[in-house]
């Protein structure tokens, strides 16, 4: 983080952002001229005249070396979309995605071949799931499951593998009696750090976290959210959080975006948008915190 | 040059589910310079930490200017300045200190006040975070008996002092105290007032907002009050 900053300083406080998101869109349907131009008439985020679903319109973010950005929202609104379309587990509609770590951001990473999208997601994004089911293989076990994600970022070294596999299992707590355990067999919460360890074992310079606390007990939650923090202070990852819990935004996220309908409608500092939110929006939800 | 110069600052709050706009703070201006302490009273809702949170930039500001001689960007208006900006501003230049405790759950007293010393100075180390961080526990009076336990527990006077060790640590050029005495009994108060003449003595510039001055008498360089959004 520390470095970071300096660099930031360095390039007077406007240093460059490691992912870079221009209009993304993502719609399922082919839409009509009714829910096409800029400003469609309509609430909500389905056309009433052609039953599109546009379940992201024209979002935007960046996120700088170091920084977390958090993204909140109602069900619905977008925000794992949005995740998924930079992971490429959707395909986006429209607009520009780029990552400095793979290119220094010189290509759309959506325009890239399958197989270029395939290094991408290997070396430059480590992606949490909500559900542990969709990024680890249940029935294999969790120093494999590493090992998998670091033979797909080019490791061939079975010892290297073991080694840093040991080790970061042991640094989410994993206890290394379990490291041949298949996930299939730990709790929720074993089961979301094995998921943390994997996307951390190609050292990712971006980490994706898509609801990585919810349905976790308060304890477990706690570590894993300690976990994040000392993962941003010790490797300097840049993250982008999707939750829709905002005691857990407010923890982490430097930055936040809210989404609704598909749209960001306000973005700014994470205490800012929860003690000043601008937007009608924004004032609702944040009045909803308990 | 002061370190710190406020020129009309203006700041409302929209309420849309009501459909009525607050006035929080109006055409409000003050400079400070370094080394110096500004007291800031004022009834609760008479405007005074919307213009704290201005300048932390929690709250939006609208009009007018917050001029900050900023170590790094020279002289620089929060009104203006990038989020990117505010960002290492907090962590390296500005302090905000409330009676209020925000911290992960489960984390030791020590581990937090340690968490706050690598944020801002983590090149240097763990060895000499660590080194720091008990010499500014002791410093504040949190005597090493406090350092395992998780300070759910404690008074709110400790949790102060704990704050305050946390924002002390990263050597802030600027001190923003929001209310550090609200709440707190008068033997507690009159601690909290020993703890700011033993920064001031230090040489740190502070801006505070207080409920009654009384127990800062003597300590202010300025002091102004406040009266529906206006200074009085």
């Amino acid at each position: 983080m520390a470095e970071a900053l300096t660099a930031c300083v360095a390039a007077g406080g406007e240093d460059a952002p490691q992912l870079e998101v221009r209009d993304l869109s993502l719609r399922f349907g082919r839409g009509c001229p009714a829910c096409l131009r800029e400003a469609p008439a309509f609430e909500g985020n389905v056309c009433p005249a052609c039953g599109t679903v546009h379940a992201v319109r024209a979002a935007s973010l960046e996120v700088y070396p170091g920084e977390i950005v958090g993204i909140v929202g109602e069900s619905g609104s977008g925000k794992s979309s949005l995740m998924r379309c930079v992971y490429f587990d959707e395909q986006a509609t429209g607009g520009d995605v780029r990552a400095r770590p793979f290119d220094g951001g010189e290509r759309n990473l959506l325009d890239l071949s399958p197989q270029r999208k395939r290094a991408v997601r290997n070396q430059v994004f480590g992606m949490v799931y909500q559900n542990p089911h969709l990024g680890l293989r249940m029935g294999f076990s969790s120093l494999s499951n590493i090992a998998e994600a670091m033979i797909a970022s080019g490791e061939r070294n079975v010892g290297v593998m073991r080694a840093r596999g040991e080790g970061l299992l042991e640094r989410v707590s994993i206890p290394l009696a379990r490291a041949t355990c298949p996930p299939r067999v730990f709790s929720g919460g074993m089961q979301q750090r094995v998921q943390i360890a994997k996307a951390l074992s190609a050292n990712p310079p971006i980490l994706l976290l898509d609801e990585v606390t919810t349905g976790l007990d308060l304890s477990v939650q706690a570590a894993v959210l300690d976990l994040i923090l000392d993962i941003r202070r010790s490797s300097n990852v840049s993250m982008l959080v999707v939750s829709h819990d905002l005691g857990v935004i407010r923890m982490l996220a430097d930055r936040t975006l809210v989404m609704l309908s598909g749209r960001v409608v306000e973005q700014g500092l994470t205490d800012q948008i929860l003690e000043d939110p601008q937007h009608p929006y924004t004032q609702k939800l944040v009045s909803s915190l308990l | 040059m002061a370190l710190l110069s406020i020129e009309g600052l203006s700041k409302s709050f929209t309420l849309h589910h009501a459909n009525r706009r607050i006035q929080g703070c109006r055409d409000v201006s003050f400079s400070v310079e370094e080394g110096e302490f500004v007291g800031i009273t004022g009834k609760s809702g008479s405007g005074k930490s919307t213009i704290l949170r201005c300048i932390w930039r929690t709250n939006v500001p609208e009009e007018g200017r917050i001029l900050y001689d900023s170590a790094r960007f020279g002289m620089l208006d929060l009104m203006t300045a990038t989020q990117r900006q505010v960002v290492y501003l907090r962590r390296y230049e500005l302090g905000y200190v409330s009676q209020f405790l925000s911290a992960l759950p489960r984390q030791t007293a020590f581990d937090i006040v340690l968490r706050s010393a690598l944020d801002a100075h983590g090149a240097s180390g763990e060895g000499p975070a660590r080194r720091e961080t008990e010499r500014m526990l002791r410093h504040f009076g949190l005597g090493e008996e406090l350092w395992g336990i998780y300070p759910r527990t404690f008074s709110g006077g400790e949790k102060l002092r704990l704050n305050i060790a946390c924002a002390m640590i990263k050597r802030p050029r600027l001190l923003l105290l929001d209310e550090p005495t609200a709440s707190l009994d008068n033997a507690s108060k009159l601690k909290v007032r020993a703890l700011i003449e033993q920064l001031k003595g230090e040489g740190t510039t502070m801006v505070g907002i207080f409920h009654d001055l009384e127990f800062m008498e003597g300590l202010c360089d300025h002091e102004f009050n406040m009266q529906e959004g206006m200074m009085a």
